[in-house]
């Protein structure tokens, strides 16, 4: 994002200030006797499982075609310089193959437009893709082998002989920090905020901790490796893709082309599994250009090796944590500050200092993002890029110092509860974060813990107590529409170009939708995953189900009107203004006046209407600029450390949160797990392994990049506060990052207290226990 | 000699590289069935081979000739859903639905593996010949079928509901519900 739009972003905040306040959303209301009125806040079961339990859920590497082509990539082996020679001919001569496509080849191409420079845009990287003999990370693609099997295509590749001219690379993080500087801005938010002098109050604080803390690369390692299935009709291009950004895909590659974005259309109905790393990478840009040239459809499937060397993960981070504290426990100064690793190439400065900004009251703030620029495959957004990582630092230093302070560490928290934002001054819109500590605790609990690390002990397994905050910004995003399609026998289509990748999204929007339009969840259905649908937006910051939500009530509040004006004079309805009725019971009624009432069927085929569609935009997200719009919560874990071995286990956990109304508690449930379970991983066992010598990611497969499995996961315990944020659409806030963050920083005090070891580094692995 | 693939004879392919996995999806367009590393790391590819659970990516198609293989797609036959299905949308033990199928085929075979009294790794009584599928051993059997959604607890929790009753000491036919 450019200072420009960060400058204009700054102005749009003054005028939205100045805006009335938009009244609650009318569903919060009706929402509070679930069963009674609609079906939100029920657990309808998730309307894809049956094909999902089937097997019956296509995805982007399952859809057939004709005379289809499967490819495979050769990738770089150095990580900087320019291919010396390539020799294409034994890969050519070998069976089944039907084109060997290089930097030689190649159509010409664009540059991608990057993620953040435009709202439209999604390139993962600016970088050019396979134009010329340059290499910028080692294991970019040098070439692409289409044959008619997959065997062939990969027996071929290994057959393309590359020789490299090497050039000095930047490789080692360590070395790399003196040469960090500030970026632009940190997702249009600045790099820096300085309030007082944090330093000089740091100094002169009785007690305090300044803490350095290390967190490494990161992989989504979905189950689902990226893929997409691509071809040409004429002028036309059709991409089956695993995408959580379908429109900002479409406008890209239309430049990436140069053609007209409405010669492209992309589906992506399933994706199995996204956490921030099913974008645009290079695998969709060579499929595309390798249908173009060979004149037949392509799947490129990547290999799990290939997922490593070509989609970007989360990026390294070293943190430092000061908290200079006064004998009451509040704080003099709360300084956050650190560098991560990023390229020239990409805008994902890891927003590690966003917790810092809004949690907890302190004199003085020194919050400071930098990045150093390596020659490394683009790192990208993944489950809270930032807060994740972020909070294992910060929510770590808070527990080191509630020891030193010698108060408990949710006392502490208390003790720091600000009564407005602490960095913006904005008035939060909905902020309960003491009660998920207060609820948490009596639930998981907590007064059972000795503060005393080390003096739990059964047998050779050392037990502790560990808790931490987690949090995650409100985004609604802006740009996108819905249509709602209303049929004579009372039925409606909700449609959206939006992303189901296990949050439950088409499941929760037709709950909304049918509630919005007072029908049965059963007569609504979602319609999702294809640009050919009105416009959505990437799914990100967990903003899909506010985003969506608004845009439907938009097309709601047309069709409600369309409605009265074609009810015509013989209607129940006749003479009232949209403002005085309300949809209800399949049809639409008067606020007040339960008999001045018509169903939808008998509005329209009194007009002659098959059906009546209605399309409009959601109002621009005026909300969290007006108000500091955060979930909240808190992490309660449980750990088993081995006192001979160092092993740590994880034998109980909970979660408890503050994000609005929960729209679906089933659902919710498994997404607040789910972010958890990462979490886990993040603590104990994950780390893409990159080679400071070559450059070389080390561990590309998930044999080798541990994720938690079964074995690793006990029951996790959720609750939450349900209360709902007037200012959200269905009161509701995004669920799908905060899971993840504070587990880190929960995970490691709890390790602490059982052990008296401090681990500053992730993840926590035996070693560093022993 | 061909194979039988959800009671269908297919015959086996002529390139003897395309593995068992490639077979169901680019072949038979059989995609129930998933492929999520190709290397045996993470289960999502599990089918049932003669009742076993294998991973059909490091298995060559051309190995199962005249031998019976069961994917997702035909673990039941009349198109019904299995018990364990509908235990999965119960608890809702899937986010993104990719690791599914391989969970659900996975957990068919293991509960047949407890059947037969085979010990794991956490088993405490290696003489006992009942086992019961506590969570620990269920956990434990189903650590080879990755998760990346984190739907741990509700596959746990729909395996359990419904294997739990029929497993232990009353040895019960676990077979009936693998058909
Ligand atoms: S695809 Fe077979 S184990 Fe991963
Ligand atoms: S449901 Fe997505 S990987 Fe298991």
């Amino acid at each position: 994002m450019s200072i420009l739009d960060t400058a204009k972003q700054a102005a749009a905040g003054v005028l939205s200030k100045l805006r009335p306040e938009t009244p609650p959303d009318p569903l919060i209301a009706r929402q509070a006797t679930p069963g009674k009125h609609g079906s939100l806040g029920t657990s309808v079961p998730r309307i894809d499982g049956p094909r999902k339990v089937r097997g019956k859920a296509r995805f982007a590497a399952e859809v057939p075609a004709e005379h289809l082509t499967y490819g495979a990539l050769v990738f770089s082996s150095i990580p900087r310089g320019r291919i010396a020679s390539l020799d294409t001919a034994a890969a050519e001569a070998a069976p089944g193959v039907v084109l060997v496509m290089t930097h030689r080849n190649a159509p010409r191409m664009k540059p991608p437009a990057g993620f953040m420079s435009d709202p439209r845009a999604a390139g993962s990287s600016t970088l050019p893709v396979m134009q010329d003999a340059s290499i910028h990370w080692n294991g970019e693609p040098v070439a692409i082998v289409l044959a008619d099997s997959q065997e062939q295509a990969d027996h071929a590749a290994t057959l393309v002989a590359v020789t490299y001219e090497a050039a000095p690379a930047r490789l080692n993080f360590a070395q790399q920090i003196s040469q960090s500087h500030q970026p632009e801005s940190v997702l249009g938010e600045p790099p820096m905020i300085e309030t007082g002098d944090a330093e000089a109050a740091l100094a002169g604080a009785p007690i305090k901790v300044d803490i350095t803390y290390e967190t490494p690369r990161h992989s989504h390692a979905a189950i689902e490796p990226h893929a997409a299935t691509v071809w040409w009709d004429g002028e036309d291009l059709v991409i089956h893709d695993t995408t959580q950004m379908l429109h900002q895909t479409r406008w890209t590659l239309a430049g990436v082309f140069g053609i007209p974005e409405n010669r492209i259309r992309i589906l992506s109905p399933f994706v199995g599994g996204g956490f921030g790393g099913k974008g645009l990478w290079n695998h969709q840009i060579l499929a595309v250009a390798a249908a173009k040239l060979a004149g037949r459809p392509v799947r490129l499937a990547l290999s799990r090796e290939a997922v490593f060397r070509i989609a970007g993960g989360r990026t390294l981070t070293r943190q430092r944590v000061a908290l200079g504290a006064k004998a009451d426990g509040t704080l003099a100064a709360l300084i956050h500050t650190g560098t991560v690793a990023m390229t020239e190439h990409n805008n994902c400065p890891e927003q590690f200092t966003f917790p810092a900004r809004h949690l907890y009251s302190a004199e003085t703030f020194l919050l400071e993002q930098r990045v150093t620029d390596m020659d490394m495959l683009a790192n990208t957004f993944m489950r809270a890029p930032g807060e994740s990582v972020g909070t294992f630092a910060l929510e770590t230093a808070m527990d080191e110092l509630a020891e030193r302070l010698a108060v408990d560490p949710i006392e502490l928290r208390r003790r720091l509860e600000p009564q407005q934002d602490p960095t913006s001054g904005l008035a939060f819109s909905s902020r309960h974060m003491l009660k998920t500590f207060t609820d948490g605790a009596a639930r998981f609990g907590w007064d059972r813990r000795n503060p005393v690390p080390g003096s739990r002990r059964e047998g050779e397994w050392l037990i502790g107590l560990g808790v931490a905050t987690a949090t995650y910004p409100y985004y609604r995003m802006p740009g996108g529409a819905a249509r709602i399609t209303l049929t004579r026998d009372g039925e409606a289509r909700v449609a959206m170009a939006s992303h189901e990748m296990g949050m439950g999204t088409a499941t929760v929007q037709a709950q909304a939708s049918a509630d919005r339009l007072g029908l049965p969840v059963e007569r609504v259905t979602f319609e999702y995953g294809d640009t050919a649908l009105p416009h959505g937006t990437v799914a990100g910051g967990s903003s899909q189900t506010a985003t969506i939500a608004a845009a439907v009530t938009a097309a709601s509040g047309k069709l409600i009107a369309d409605l009265l004006q074609r009810a015509g004079n013989d209607s129940p309805l006749a003479g009232l203004s949209a403002a005085e009725v309300e949809a209800r019971d399949g049809g639409l009624g008067h606020r007040e006046k339960p008999e001045l009432f018509e169903s939808y069927a008998s509005i329209l085929s009194r007009a002659g209407l098959e059906e009546l569609v209605a399309e409009a935009d959601a109002p621009p997200p005026g909300e969290a600029k007006q108000f500091s719009m955060h979930s909240y919560g808190a992490q309660f874990c449980e750990v088993r450390v081995n006192a001979v071995t160092g092993e740590t286990r994880v034998s109980r956990f909970l979660g408890s949160f503050d994000c609005g109304r929960i729209l679906n508690p089933r659902m919710a449930t498994s997404q607040f797990r789910g972010g958890i379970i990462m979490g886990l991983g993040l603590a104990l066992m994950e780390e893409t392994q990159f080679d400071e010598r070559s450059g070389r990611v080390m561990n590309p497969s998930l044999a080798e990049y541990h994720v938690p499995v079964h074995a690793d996961v006990p029951e996790i315990d959720v609750i939450w506060t349900d209360i709902a944020d007037p200012r959200a659409p269905l009161g509701a806030h995004g669920i799908g990052e905060i899971g993840i963050t504070g587990v880190g920083a929960a995970v490691a005090n709890a390790v602490y207290n059982a052990t008296g070891k401090r681990v500053r580094s992730l993840p926590i692995t035996l070693d560093k226990l022993l | 000699m061909p194979i039988t693939i959800n009671g269908q004879s297919v015959a086996v392919p002529t390139d003897p590289r395309v593995s068992l996995l490639d077979l169901l999806r680019e072949h038979l367009h059989l995609s129930g069935t998933k492929k999520g590393c190709n290397q045996g790391a993470c289960g999502a590819c599990t089918v049932l081979a003669d009742g076993e659970r294998i991973l059909s990516c490091l298995a060559l198609a051309v190995q199962f000739e005249g031998r019976s293989v069961l994917s997702i797609e035909g673990i039941t036959d009349d198109g019904a859903l299995h018990p364990l299905q509908q235990a999965f949308i119960e608890h809702d033990g899937y986010q993104c639905g990719y690791c599914t199928p391989g969970q659900i085929c996975s957990a068919i075979g293991m509960a047949s593996e407890i059947e037969r009294g085979v010990p794991s790794a956490v088993t405490a009584d290696l003489a006992s010949d009942s086992i019961d599928l506590t969570h620990e051993e269920l956990r434990e059997r189903m650590s080879g079928n990755l998760c990346r959604c984190g739907a741990h607890n509700g596959i746990v929790d729909a395996i359990s509901e419904t294997y739990a009753s029929r497993t232990g000491a009353s040895r019960p036919a676990v077979a009936e519900i693998a058909e």
